[in-house]
């Protein structure tokens, strides 16, 4: 790692203050991805500005409209255990990486970082979650940009994540058994207002809304509403794990098993 | 470099530490707590986990600075002052729970973790939640009986001495 210094703020007003002058920041979630990022010297921060002890970005509550509202900072472990109210997100959120990684990792730090195959990218868009900032909240359908790219700013960071709580909902993740992210991971919710179906790990874009498939299950939602769907191979991430074809084709596989696994 | 202050395996410590010293470099280079091991370098294997404010971590992924003011506690701390072994560790040892011994202290703070969560956990959930650990002597299977030993569970349904 290159030389940096690390500041420990306890209130977001400071870490906001922290990031917005003139030293080159970075926040520090969990940091579970950065950490690692640091070590390949793929970033060069002056400074790193820790979340960890900011504590009103910690915890999971409720919202007059029923949302289910998690602090930015909140991590996967603690959302799988405080998540109940919603068991399709604290489920995912229970198979993120291994406990000791679950017991740093957050959910800021994941939907800032977007990375292509990450769980949270595809339950916060499937559940159509806003994204609270210190600046402002952004809805999921824009949050999302690209592989690694989000809205968010320079020196913004995500204080809060709002959770619409589905009426069905579950994820599925095929897991690359070696790191353990989604090769792909499908996260389908039925909402009172019509079902979002996201998926993760597939495209090179990141993580992106089936359309089609939502469209049949709002038909009717059963796995056999998707009989015949399926997906193009091109656009779809190629690698040594599987071609973009047999991501097209497990996109499918694992939508159906949601669709079973929600029902 | 900064001095870090925390409370390790009951003991407040203090030692300088730059910005990006991490917490196992702390523990190893600033302590000489040389228990925990450094495998990986990457958060996969396990070796370096340690316990800061009772939960498992992996000290290679966090900054010493983050754990300013924290409890942390390290395979140093777990047998007794006369060097009576804890019971996950005899276990370990009475059920050939290691060969090399590379990995043994992230197995025995990963067990130590789970067993305070989960008094009484499953062999499936053992293996669950060794999944960030890994061992490349043993092939998992005596550690797991270890652990089922150390819960006070019977381990004769497990197959193959």
């Amino acid at each position: 790692m290159y030389a940096f210094d690390i500041e420990r703020p306890s209130t977001i007003a400071d870490a906001v203050k922290l990031l917005s002058d003139s030293t080159e920041s970075q926040p520090l979630g969990g940091g579970q991805t950065l950490i690692p990022t640091l070590k390949q010297r793929l970033a060069m921060p002056d400074r790193l500005v820790s979340l960890g002890g900011v504590a009103e970005m910690q915890g999971i509550c409720e919202d007059d409209a029923g949302r289910m509202c998690i602090g930015g900072g909140t991590t996967h472990a603690d959302v799988a255990a405080g998540a109940g109210a919603y068991g399709a997100l604290a489920s995912l959120a229970a198979n993120i990486g291994d406990p000791a990684v679950r017991n740093r990792g957050t959910i800021g730090g994941s939907l800032a970082n977007n990375d292509p195959s990450a769980c949270y990218p595809a339950g916060a868009l499937a559940s159509g979650a806003s994204i609270i900032t210190n600046a402002r909240e952004i809805a999921a359908d824009d949050f999302f940009e690209g592989l690694f790219t989000t809205a968010l700013n320079e020196g913004e960071i995500i204080t809060e994540v709002k959770f619409p709580v589905p009426e069905k909902a579950a994820y599925m993740k095929f897991e690359q058994p070696a790191s353990r992210f989604a090769l792909v991971g499908v996260f389908v919710a039925k909402h009172v207002d019509g079902v979002r179906v996201a998926v993760t790990g597939a495209s090179e874009d990141g993580v992106f809304r089936w359309a089609d498939a939502e469209a049949a299950l709002n038909g009717e939602f059963s796995a056999a509403s998707l009989d015949g769907l399926s997906l193009p191979g091109d656009g779809m991430i190629s690698d040594l794990h599987g071609t973009g074809d047999y991501r097209a084709h497990l996109v499918a596989v694992m939508t159906r098993r949601a669709v079973d696994a929600a029902a | 470099m900064a001095q870090v202050t925390m409370t390790v395996n009951g003991t407040s410590v203090s030692a300088d530490a730059e910005g990006r010293t991490l917490l196992v470099e702390y523990l190893r280079e600033g302590l000489g707590l040389t228990g925990t091991h450094v495998g990986c370098d990457t958060s996969q294997c396990g070796a370096c986990v340690v316990h800061v404010n009772g939960k498992a971590v992996k000290s290679c992924t966090m900054f010493a600075a983050e754990a300013e003011g924290a409890e942390v506690s390290t395979i140093e701390g777990q047998a007794a002052a006369d060097g009576t072994l804890n019971t996950i560790q005899q276990a370990f040892q009475d059920h050939h729970g290691l060969q090399c011994g590379f990995c043994t202290a992230g197995m025995v703070m990963s067990a130590a973790a789970l067993l305070q969560d989960n008094p009484k956990p499953t062999e499936a959930e053992i293996r669950d939640y060794l999944e960030g650990n890994i061992c490349r002597c043993t092939g998992y299977h005596n550690i797991v009986k270890a652990i089922m030993a150390a819960s006070g569970q019977d381990v004769s349904a497990i197959a193959a001495e």
